[in-house]
């Protein structure tokens, strides 16, 4: 009896520990597959964007996040061939004096339809007409909101070159300039060209929350913003009513992370579909995984140290040129770049027209440079502050690295240097206020046309509207490079800008270092993500297999 | 019974007081203006101060200024952070109950483990099983538990894929936030994939939950095992084997009882160290609690930050451990008569 009981408990407990196990089995085996959502698409991206108007922020950031997700512009840049294309125009005439610019609107385009706003009519004249007019006049009811400040329109003046923008009718355009200028169309081609909703502008007067304009915002782009969480993500839903027929997803999301590690981490697990700017150094990494695809192509950018040129004793070239021969351009470039960018001569990259190959470029030599430093003035142990810029970009992926190294550099010619570094946004309304002693930063271009370089990182005006980051203003420069945009021929623009790079290597603004090439990662089930090389990222036609 | 709960009352009170007032004095300890770090806006924005909530009454002295700083703790009005501009008692609000969910299901993993380990040892007292559990325990309780959320997430969620190494849910799940407990907001949410934001949850709790709970867990296990031996060791268990009980009845009706008695207090002392290793385990698996949220305010420099959040995870553990205290001391006969209270 004992013994059969006994049996039976045995028994019983075998048929409990078979039931257990395979609940645990279907458990893990329910928990182990990641299943990924084709409805969605995740893409890490590196911070938060400052708003959702690109008009207002020239950073990366917020054009990934705004540009080409939320908005359209009149027209857009083919990003393989780089040829100008029909957007929400479908073409344009350009009058025989260079002057005058036509377009005619794309009909039938609707605007996004929130909880808070039904737009109650298609995109019209007036939409263009209110998104050019809001940077453009001083007095218009929307410029000063969220800071007043445009820094890309503003640093290329493009405000006082367009003397009207008038409707001719609902769907024609007309915009007079006050002189021509070559690179105009380009401008309006760029990621800060876009079309805000002239009727949302006014219901938000009507409601006396005219800031929400540019956080809560409006476009005819191929998604529409869900929410925002600072530092953690953006949400943005499919525009249902998308003018262009492209395969969109029901949801793409940008997930912040700020650390390109975890960006990558993230990537090989599949919690990410595609990443932002991959580090340098990861991409062998990446080249590895048969699951991921590394894309790769020159980039148009420039990394480059420029000197606070208001502020003694960096308002002296000589003294510039010496802190330039100073530091190793190549090693910098092989610790930080990992090979994958190619040593800075001009500001503008080889690819680009107005490159010149023969301009005298620094060398490095700390003796002479510790000489000439002496001879100028400049003490033993003068202090200097050197500040890196908090996150990666392209044209620059570790900043504070490349601070160290110039750190112990300048050490070897007697300069003490002190890193400073702040959180993004803090960091360059910092610099625009000039608190810099010299800065590690540089710029993407956002269209083809060089003067995209020489203009927003040099010439007077843009010291205002916070691109110039070394305060350098000079006569003889703002005029080179405006001569170099009345003429159309690449020729005579080639001679004005050689000339500009000429002044560039004699008065040494700014040191230029790298030009890199641009990288995105992102997995095999992703099909039709490309790289933009003039600017943001695209989500529209992209899609998960 | 009323003379300890009114010993602990005054304990608990004296303690936040003594909490409230260090934190109100950080805002004079870090860089910068005290009235900044008290409310979160920078100076020119403080001319709005005149007609916000946030009144702290700046030019008054330090007294009245604390007084009103008391008055708008408990109003709810913590400041705004500096790096994002938004409220702080929201984000507490919003991250604490991540942390505590994280550290709520690694304590529970670790009793449902460690426990039934700790008794097998004891029993086993002496034989291979115990060295081997006590053995394999001093390994977990070695392990530098960031050191062991890196390694998880290096085997798991790199080499295997079989889990993801960070957050809470993926992304794709809109679930609202109501109870900000993750698995409780999505039973009550009415998103049509339920199941599968479900599964993504667990999936994403398993490594930091098991990061976490192997270093309590060997703890626990160690903790129990000592108990169990001294109670079996004690004369009534002799006497309950002298009067003809079987091993299994003595165990069942006067070992197990008598064993856990001591272990709630020494558990109760782990729950600052739970809570740290939770934090820790939070910034790598970049779990949005408290802990990642410190860290990232700190990193930031963003004091209002710094100082909420430091108030309330204080706060917490100090509640927390009184009310465990207070309960064992309710509920234990033997201790019911010591009438000092005592952390």
């Amino acid at each position: 009896m004992n013994i059969i009981k006994k049996h039976n408990k045995n028994a019983r407990f075998k048929t409990i520990s078979i039931v257990l196990a395979s609940i645990l089995l279907c458990a893990c085996d329910v928990l182990l597959q990641s299943e990924t959502d084709p409805n969605g698409i995740v893409y890490c991206s590196e911070g938060s964007p400052a708003s959702f108007n690109p008009q207002l922020d020239t950073s990366g950031t917020t054009v990934d996040a705004s540009s080409h997700q939320i908005y359209d512009r009149l027209i857009d840049f083919d990003p393989v061939t780089g040829d100008v294309v029909p957007a929400l125009a479908t073409s344009w005439l350009v009058s025989n004096d260079g002057k005058t610019y036509t377009f005619q609107l794309r009909q039938q385009v609707p605007f996004h339809q929130t909880e808070t706003f039904k737009p109650s009519r298609f995109f019209n004249a007036d939409d263009v007409l209110f998104s050019i007019d809001r940077w453009r006049l001083i007095n218009h009811p929307y410029h000063d909101i969220s800071g007043g400040r445009y820094p890309y329109t503003d640093s290329l003046n493009l405000g006082s070159l367009i003397t009207k923008v008038e409707r001719i009718n609902g769907y024609r355009v007309e915009i007079t300039l006050n002189k021509p200028e070559s690179s105009f169309l380009a401008n309006l081609a760029t990621d800060f060209a876009v079309i805000l909703s002239a009727e949302y502008a006014d219901k938000l007067i009507s409601r006396n929350q005219k800031e929400l304009i540019d956080y809560q915002p409006i476009g005819t782009g191929p998604y529409q913003l869900a929410n925002f969480r600072q530092d953690r993500y953006i949400r943005y839903t499919k525009h249902p009513k998308y003018w262009r027929q492209i395969e969109l997803t029901d949801k793409l999301i940008f997930d912040i992370t700020s650390s390109s590690s975890l960006r990558l981490a993230k990537l090989l697990t599949g919690e990410c579909d595609a990443i932002a700017l991959p580090a340098h150094s990861e991409l062998e990494v990446i080249r590895q995984q048969d699951d991921l695809v590394l894309d790769e192509k020159p980039g148009l950018n420039i990394g480059f140290w420029a000197f606070n040129t208001s502020k003694p004793p960096f308002n002296n070239p000589e003294v510039r040129r010496a802190l330039g021969m100073a530091i190793d351009k190549n090693a910098l470039i092989e610790a930080i770049y990992f090979n994958s960018a190619i040593a800075a001569k001009n500001i503008v990259p080889p690819t680009s027209w107005a490159f010149q190959a023969d301009v005298r470029s620094l060398s490095y030599n700390p003796i002479a440079a510790k000489n000439l430093l002496r001879e100028q003035g400049v003490p033993e142990d003068f202090s200097m502050t050197v500040w890196a810029m908090p996150v990666q970009r392209a044209y620059n992926p570790n900043a504070m690295k490349m601070a160290e190294l110039i750190k112990a550099y300048l050490l070897e010619v007697g300069i003490q240097v002190n890193i400073i570094s702040y959180e993004w946004s803090t960091f360059r309304e910092r610099l625009t206020e000039g608190l810099h002693d010299s800065v590690l930063i540089g710029w993407s271009a956002d269209n083809g046309d060089p003067d995209n370089f020489y203009r927003p990182l040099l010439s007077c005006a843009a010291i205002e509207s916070g691109t110039n980051r070394a305060m350098w203003c000079s006569e003889e420069y703002d005029l080179l490079i405006n001569k170099a945009l009345q003429y159309t021929d690449i020729g005579e623009r080639t001679y004005f800008y050689g000339k500009a790079n000429e002044l560039l290597a004699e008065q040494l603004p700014l040191i230029p270092i790298a030009h890199a090439s641009r990288y995105q990662a992102h997995r095999k089930e992703l099909d039709g993500l490309v790289i933009n090389p003039y600017g943001g990222v695209r989500f529209g036609g992209v899609k998960k297999l | 019974m009323v003379n300890v709960l009114l010993r602990y009352l005054n304990l608990v009170v004296v303690t936040l007081f003594i909490l409230s007032l260090l934190s109100f004095l950080l805002a004079y300890l870090f860089p910068g203006q005290a009235v900044e770090n008290l409310t979160g806006l920078r100076l020119d924005e403080l001319s709005t101060l005149q007609n916000n909530q946030l009144k702290y009454a700046i030019d008054d002295n330090v007294f009245v200024q604390y007084w009103y700083y008391m008055g708008e703790l408990f109003a709810g009005n913590w400041g705004v952070s500096f790096s994002s501009g938004l409220p702080l008692y929201e984000d507490i609000g919003h991250y604490l109950p991540a942390s505590i969910e994280l550290s709520a299901y690694a304590l529970f993993l670790s009793f449902f483990i460690g426990l039934p380990l700790g008794f097998l040892a004891a029993l086993q007292h002496h034989k291979l099983t115990d060295y081997g559990l006590l053995s394999v325990s001093l390994l977990g309780y070695s392990i530098p538990v960031f050191w062991l959320a890196l390694i998880m997430i290096l085997g798991f969620s790199l080499q295997l894929g079989w889990f993801p190494l960070s957050g809470r849910l993926s992304l794709i799940f809109e679930i609202p936030s109501i109870t900000g407990f993750i698995l409780v907001d999505i039973l009550l949410s009415d998103s049509i994939d339920k199941q599968s934001a479900l599964i993504d949850a667990l999936r994403h709790l398993i490594l930091p939950t098991l990061s976490i709970a192997i270093v309590t867990t060997t703890l626990i296990l160690r903790i129990t095992r000592r108990s169990v031996i001294e109670t079996l060791n004690s004369e009534f268990i002799l006497a309950a084997y002298a009067r003809g009980l079987t091993p299994r009845q003595v165990l069942m009706r006067h070992g197990v009882r008598n064993a856990l008695i001591p272990i709630w207090p020494l558990l109760a002392m782990q729950f600052p160290t739970l809570l740290t290793n939770a934090m820790i385990v939070e910034s790598i698996f970049s779990w949005p609690g408290i802990g990642n949220w410190l860290i990232q305010a700190i990193y930031q420099q963003d004091y209002p930050a710094i100082r909420a959040g430091m108030l309330a995870v204080s706060v917490l553990v100090v509640i927390f451990t009184m009310s465990i205290d207070l309960t064992i001391r309710l509920t234990d006969p033997r201790r019911r008569r010591v009438g000092r209270a005592a952390i």
